[in-house]
């Protein structure tokens, strides 16, 4: 066995034959019951998809790479060449990249993890390799201070060049490709389906701005619906694009635990937004930091890691209130980052339901607070 | 011998005059009754000719042929029973024309001659009396209904037995005198009050606003947190009954047969919870010859859906049209019927199918389930409600605490107030409240400063909200305004309006 990363590096022939082997690639990675590892342990063997293609059964069973099901389903895929030969040939009209380590552009870190993807859908860029690159990940049902601490993150990261990567999932992971969006940073989502279809599908409007300003990838071909043994597998793909993997809510069983897991194993570095101990959401992440991932206390401490330089401290605080009218400070002050509801809130400032409204609007529009699901308001960091 | 007695019949929630013929000639004995009859109608033959048998009245065996008319029109109901044995005893030469003469009759009659109460009453004397009836004969039970009409001598009848003595000595009759608490007008006797709310500050507000300028409202909020409480009370803070609507209002229960026993006038405004189970006709009124449905027993008050998106899709776009032109018109093979539909709208609804959204740590449902429930809720419908508000769960200080809260009637003196000064703008123009205008009338009323015109601007932008929901902000806080008795629209005023404007376009806004 060659050393890990060695293999694969690139494709030294004529362009032509790097793109008929493509072609046989694109049937394989097609195939649902063959997993990355297998496909490469094939081509190791054989030094061609091609060569694959054209074995005989009983060839491809004297490697012993394969069990005795996936080799039926190999045999029976054959029928299925020409169709997907003609997919392949059809993905520039799509807008859809088949990115394989053949290629010179296929992610470096990610030749760098034991089980890379042997073929990625990409829409949109791939991820830059000399620019660093932070995962952000989190529970899907995070509370509202959850989403607007993956936010501020991710925008304060991308403000700072670096490439925010995650997975496109309701909560944690869409709050911080929008935080990126916003600073007009580069983000990429890594899908559990094919990149045609956006699940969950509430995203629709970041997936579309992701394909401009940023990409998504996924290592499940086209159509392939969001399957829930796909995630894990998605999961090791977001760690293993980015440089540290940054936990911002998790509970004690969580998808996001799985990407840390797997960002250690991959050599990344793990940080966790601390939360209080009694919190649910934050029993992932205390005890990430227990295990000994760095606390995150803001984006500075990751861009510190990265080696970015930062002009100024990096504090998340509350706004400066100094420009405020008097009553807007007294409405401000009964708030807190945990959203109130407005009857909890008219009672404490002492002022009439209507004056309480009218203040929060000027508030909220003046961006000092934000309104999570309805009439609940919190403070905005 | 020929004779002619007068009564009247229901269509619709109005009455006609009905005349009741009958005749006895020679043939072959026998008793047929013609002139577009209900089977109910048809039976009164056997009913009448027991009833006067039993009465001790002996009828010669003659051929008696009743005809009531206008013969194209169906008769249905009870009523018909007493002027038919009227005119068949006049017929018959047993009571003289004279006694006859202005007298109307209403009632059903037993087997033993006694007379029955009868439903619609109410539009059945009102009509009489509008076509210059001076008297009419009435069921004990339902001489207050008869009374409430007023300028029309009223005359209770036991049985047959006692209307038969009285025609034959018409100067024995006695006629019913008014009652000093049938006159009484207002709005007592509700049996909730605003003050056993505790707590929920916003939600009162809302619904002072609601009512002030009938804008039709939405409480949404987690089971138990007061919704349903404080739809109850909506009706104690509406202004006073006049006697127009108290007629109105006790019209339409009394075709129904639904006024409370012994009373002949709603004092309060109606309070209407259909079942979420309620059926299309139910609900919008309806049957081969159509009975007011709840929209119609709701006007002038209060119709309370709870559980919003329970109620099936046809239910809830049936509101559409009576919400537009407050009243309802039923189409049948026999004619258009118009019923009045002037409620205000208050509904409530959970914000997610368990009830807890978006408190995360009790609610379970998932964004797809979430959305699929608020779906259901259509966006016409949306579109004519104007307020939406969240109920706060309630805290255990606020339930037990014994502060004095504002009662109904304080809050009503305000409603009143508010109400005063729309109608004077409104003067002569049709509309009665702000939540009627029209854009025009938007732009005339609601004129904005620069200040408030940039608040609104910016609202409109940040909170991406629409052309739709802008002219509602607009509405909503004329509304306000008024309430402090403010000629031009503030900016606190604005500010608030879109308050509750913005929750609406937050759960059922575009990106949904």
């Amino acid at each position: 066995m060659e050393s890990q990363g060695g293999k694969t590096k690139g494709w030294e022939g004529s362009a032509g034959a790097k793109e008929r082997e493509k072609e046989y690639l694109y049937w394989l990675c097609k195939l649902a019951l063959l997993g990355a590892v297998s496909i490469r342990k094939l081509y190791e063997y054989f030094r061609s998809f091609e060569a694959i293609y054209n074995m005989e059964e009983r060839g491809l069973r004297k490697t012993g790479i394969l069990n005795s099901r996936q080799l039926a389903a190999l045999g029976s895929w054959h029928s299925h060449f020409s169709q997907c030969r003609q997919e392949y040939r059809g993905l520039g009209e799509r807008k859809v990249r088949f990115v394989t380590p053949l290629d010179e552009d296929y992610p470096q870190r990610l030749r760098e993890i034991y089980d890379y993807p042997m073929g990625l859908w990409v829409k949109g860029r791939l991820p830059e390799d000399c620019i660093p690159s932070v995962a952000i990940v989190g529970a899907r049902g995070c509370s509202a201070y959850g989403g607007q601490l993956a936010r501020e993150f991710a925008r304060i990261l991308a403000k700072g060049q670096v490439q925010v990567v995650s997975g496109l999932a309701m909560g944690i992971d869409g709050a911080a490709h929008e935080g990126a969006l916003e600073a007009q940073g580069l983000t990429f989502a890594v899908l559990g389906c094919g990149v045609d279809i956006c699940y969950p599908a509430s995203h629709y409007g970041i997936f579309n701005a992701m394909e401009g300003s940023g990409g998504i990838l996924s290592e499940f071909p086209l159509g392939r619906g969001p399957l829930p043994h796909h995630f894990p597998m998605r999961n090791r793909l977001i760690s293993g694009l980015a440089d540290a993997v940054l936990v911002v809510e998790a509970k004690a069983k969580s998808g996001s635990l799985i990407t840390a897991e797997q960002g250690l194993e991959q050599g990344r570095e793990v940080f966790a937004v601390p939360g209080r101990i009694t919190d649910p959401l934050s029993i992932g992440c205390n005890r990430l930091i227990q295990q000994g991932a760095h606390m995150a206390t803001s984006p500075g401490d990751i861009l510190e890691y990265l080696g970015v330089k930062c002009r100024k401290v990096l504090i998340l605080n509350e706004k400066n209130v100094n420009g405020l009218a008097k009553k807007e400070k007294m409405v401000y002050s009964c708030l807190d980052f945990t959203p109130k509801h407005l009857d909890e809130i008219i009672r404490s400032c002492g002022l009439g339901p209507g004056e309480c409204m009218g203040t929060l609007l000027e508030l909220e529009l003046g961006g000092y607070v934000f309104r999570s699901a309805n009439h609940y308001f919190g403070k905005k960091l | 011998m020929f004779s002619k007695v007068y009564s009247a019949g229901l269509q619709g929630i109005e009455g006609y005059l009905v005349q009741v013929e009958a005749d006895v000639g020679d043939g072959l004995p026998g008793f047929h009754m013609v002139g577009y009859l209900a089977p109910e109608v048809r039976e009164a033959q056997d009913r009448v000719r027991t009833a006067l048998k039993n009465a001790g009245i002996r009828l010669p065996p003659r051929k008696v042929t009743i005809n009531l008319s206008p013969a194209d029109i169906r008769k249905d109901g009870t009523a018909f029973d007493l002027p038919v044995a009227v005119a068949v005893l006049a017929a018959y030469g047993m009571v003289g024309p004279a006694a006859l003469k202005g007298s109307a009759f209403i009632g059903e009659l037993g087997l033993d001659g006694q007379v029955k109460p009868v439903r619609g009453v109410l539009p059945l004397v009102s009509a009489l009396r509008d076509l210059g009836w001076k008297r009419c004969f009435l069921p004990v039970e339902n001489v207050p209904e008869g009374l409430a009409v007023g300028q029309i001598d009223i005359v209770k009848v036991k049985n047959v037995k006692q209307a038969m003595e009285w025609l034959a000595d018409p100067g024995k009759i006695q006629k019913e005198s008014i009652h000093e608490w049938l006159l009484a007008e207002g709005s007592q006797g509700y049996a909730y009050d605003f003050c056993e709310v505790n707590g929920q500050r916003l939600i009162r507000r809302a619904t002072e606003i609601a009512v002030s300028g009938q804008h039709n409202i939405l409480y949404l909020g987690p089971p138990g947190s007061g919704k349903s409480m404080v739809a109850q009370r909506v009706p104690t803070i509406m202004p006073s009954l006049s006697r127009e609507e108290q007629l109105e209002i006790s019209k339409i229960h009394s075709v129904c047969g639904m006024l409370p026993p012994g009373k002949a006038l709603f004092n309060t405004r109606p309070f209407r919870a259909p079942h979420h189970t309620v059926s299309l006709q139910a609900m919008a009124g309806g049957g081969k010859y159509p009975k007011p449905g709840e929209v119609s027993l709701a006007s002038r008050g209060v119709l309370f859906l709870d559980e919003l998106p329970e109620y099936r899709r046809e239910v809830l776009e049936i509101l559409r049209q009576p919400l537009e032109d407050r009243k309802i018109m039923i189409s049948r093979v026999n004619g258009r019927y118009g019923f009045p539909a002037n409620f205000l709208l208050v509904a409530a609804m959970n914000p997610c199918p368990c009830g807890f959204y978006p408190d995360r740590s009790r609610c379970s449902c998932n964004e797809r389930q979430i959305r699929r429930y608020l779906g259901r809720v259509s966006r016409p419908l949306l579109d004519r409600i104007d307020l939406c508000v969240e109920a706060a769960p309630a805290t255990y200080g606020e339930l037990r605490g014994d502060k004095e809260n504002e009662p109904s009637q304080a809050i009503r003196e305000r409603v009143e107030r508010a109400r005063e000064i729309q109608k004077r703008r409104f003067q002569g123009s049709g509309t009665f409240f702000n939540s009627a205008m029209g854009n025009r009338q938007v732009k005339q009323y609601c004129p904005l400063g620069a200040e408030e015109e940039d608040l609104l601007q910016r609202a409109f932008q940040g909170q991406r909200l629409s052309a739709r929901g802008c002219q509602k902000i607009l509405k909503v806080a004329r509304t306000i305004a008024d309430m402090e008795g403010a000629r031009q629209i503030g900016k606190s005023h604005l500010g608030e309006a879109v308050g509750y404007r913005s929750l609406e376009e937050k759960y059922w806004g575009k990106e949904g």
